[in-house]
């Protein structure tokens, strides 16, 4: 075969269609049938009618919300400061808060956990306050990066337009900086809200109890109940899917998840 | 005052980032089993963390299986990236949207569809390590295709025009003039995938053979009653992966500003 650029993307376009296309088809297919492979509404009427699954989704909601708003507010002033005054010629410095990323986070999971067992005793007592402070522990530095790098990308210009024109420090920054700095908000944000809403292993770890929606996969996975674990996990794609349209579609948030800016 | 109030709270988070792993750090030097009581100074967590098979084994191949999986990845994200900036629109278009999945997509959800396919659909055994394979080299190839396309995108397309008409085969122009140029994303690209590996627990679970495990698996396993020795030994791998780290951040860091200086004194030239 004549050598052409072009048909350099076959074996990636192969792999996609086999690998990421094909296994979500299955899973279609294993959420609307049942174990003799009838088609069944079954696991997706008994999914919205079981009282302990939908307390989940909530709860799972209820973490994913409180946790995003937790990192937020964390994070924004700690991308801020480093992005403006005197830090922001110091690049090296904004390493130093996403390094956290590139550890083992079950390692740094454990830590916390024997940190927490010290200061509160039984980690079950709390299960909502230490499901929030380790997945704000675990997924922190994802909301820090995108945040930092849009507002380094503001032109400082901008700021200074701002004051001369009569805005005090308090008004430049909330309708200059503040708004420019959404998408970067908005990336952080899808990145730390569908990991709370589905990562059960940081809880699991913390003080074995998985009782949020990824968990429910889980559960399904180790009683080898194919059917209903694939309708959970099509719930989910579904949740995950309405939250990319409605959030901001734009690189950072692809970047920010390996911190491949650096 | 302001300047004051701003470095108390950058210290508070560092704080917060870093007293968990700094305080396991002091207490994987000591004998003692659990954080708070005060031993003597000792480094027998770090001789059974090097001398215990099993915990090697599972060290050594969870290495492997990262480099392994990103050197795959690397090169089916590359090449498909570089195809799919030279495909027509619509092919392209498809491309980049399917690469999207595994990006937005929950590992859970992810992993899980992987293993529904090839283990229970198509009855591929977890022991033959293929499914384990599969789901990491599809968990990061779509980040190794997103850090190469905006280099491919970057390139002037003159360069590979003017080696064609040098006399350059297509393969030699594409060899000698399109990838060197693109080298820096297909490097981000494969440390990318190799810390995507790394950290994955959920791909792991759901497609791993039972005897295998991954750091993340193995530790999140300890952590529900694994003997004392073990967990201790644990402190000190999170100590050394943390010194890892530091060490190749600032490699990193003091690299990337040489790289940058030199560009600098080039233009000046």
């Amino acid at each position: 075969m004549k050598f052409a650029r072009k048909n350099l993307c076959i074996p990636y376009a192969v792999w996609l269609i086999l690998f990421v296309a094909l296994p979500l088809v299955v899973l279609f297919y294993y959420a609307f049938t049942d174990g003799t492979g009838q088609f069944t509404i079954f696991n997706l009427t008994g999914f919205f009618t079981d009282p302990n699954a939908l307390g989940t989704l909530v709860y799972s909601f209820a973490i994913a919300i409180v946790t995003t708003a937790v990192c937020l507010l964390l994070a924004y002033p700690t991308a801020y400061i480093l992005a403006t005054g005197r830090l922001r010629e110091k690049q090296g410095v904004i390493l130093i808060f996403v390094m956290p990323m590139w550890i083992n986070f079950s390692l740094r999971i454990t830590a916390l956990k024997e940190l927490l067992d010290v200061i509160e005793g039984n980690l079950a007592m709390y299960p909502f306050l230490n499901s929030v402070i380790g997945m704000t522990y675990d997924f922190l530095p994802f909301m820090i990066l995108p945040i930092y790098t849009t507002i380094m990308r503001l032109d400082p210009a901008y700021i200074e337009a701002a004051n001369d024109l009569g805005a005090d420090n308090r008004e430049a920054f909330l309708k200059v900086t503040l708004p420019l700095s959404m998408p970067g908000v908005m990336s952080g944000i899808s990145m730390v809200f569908l990991p709370a809403m589905t990562n059960y292993v940081v809880l699991d770890m913390l003080y074995n109890s998985t009782y949020i929606m990824g968990s429910l996969i889980g559960s399904y996975f180790s009683a080898y109940n194919w059917h209903g674990g694939s309708m959970i996990a099509l719930i989910l794609l579904g949740i995950i899917c309405l939250f990319t349209l409605l959030g901001s579609d734009d690189e950072e948030s692809t970047n920010a998840r390996g911190g491949a800016l650096l | 005052m302001k300047k004051t109030l701003r470095s108390v709270f950058l210290c508070l988070m560092l704080l917060f980032l870093y007293l968990p792993i700094l305080i396991l750090a002091v207490y994987s030097f000591t004998d003692s089993t659990n954080i708070g009581a005060i031993h003597g100074f000792s480094l027998h967590n770090y001789v059974t963390l090097f001398t215990t098979p099993e915990l090697l084994g599972m060290i050594f191949g969870t290495l492997l299986l990262a480099f392994g999986s990103a050197a795959i990845a690397t090169f089916l994200g590359t090449i498909g990236a570089i195809g799919a900036f030279y495909s027509k629109e619509k092919t392209s278009r498809m491309i980049s949207a399917l690469n999207e999945v595994p990006v937005v997509n929950a590992d859970v959800v992810t992993g899980f569809s992987i293993c529904i396919l090839l283990v229970v659909a198509m009855h591929i055994s977890k022991d033959t390590y293929v499914p384990l394979v599969i789901g990491h080299v599809t968990l990061s190839a779509p980040f190794v295709y997103l850090s190469v396309m905006p280099k491919i995108k970057q390139m002037d397309p003159a360069l590979y025009e003017a080696a064609l008409d040098l006399g350059a085969s297509p393969r030699t122009a594409m060899n000698k003039v399109v990838i060197p140029q693109i080298v820096p994303g297909i490097v981000s690209g494969f440390g990318l995938a190799v810390t995507l590996s790394l950290d994955d627990y959920f791909i792991a679970t759901y497609t791993k053979p039972a005897t295998f495990d991954t750091i993340s698996t193995y530790v999140v396993n300890a952590t529900k009653g694994a003997q004392t020795t073990i967990k201790t030994a644990l402190w000190a791998l999170s100590t050394v992966i943390f010194l890892v780290v530091i060490v190749v951040v600032a490699f990193m860091n003091l690299n990337g500003k040489k790289q940058k200086g030199e560009v600098r004194e080039k233009a000046q030239v």
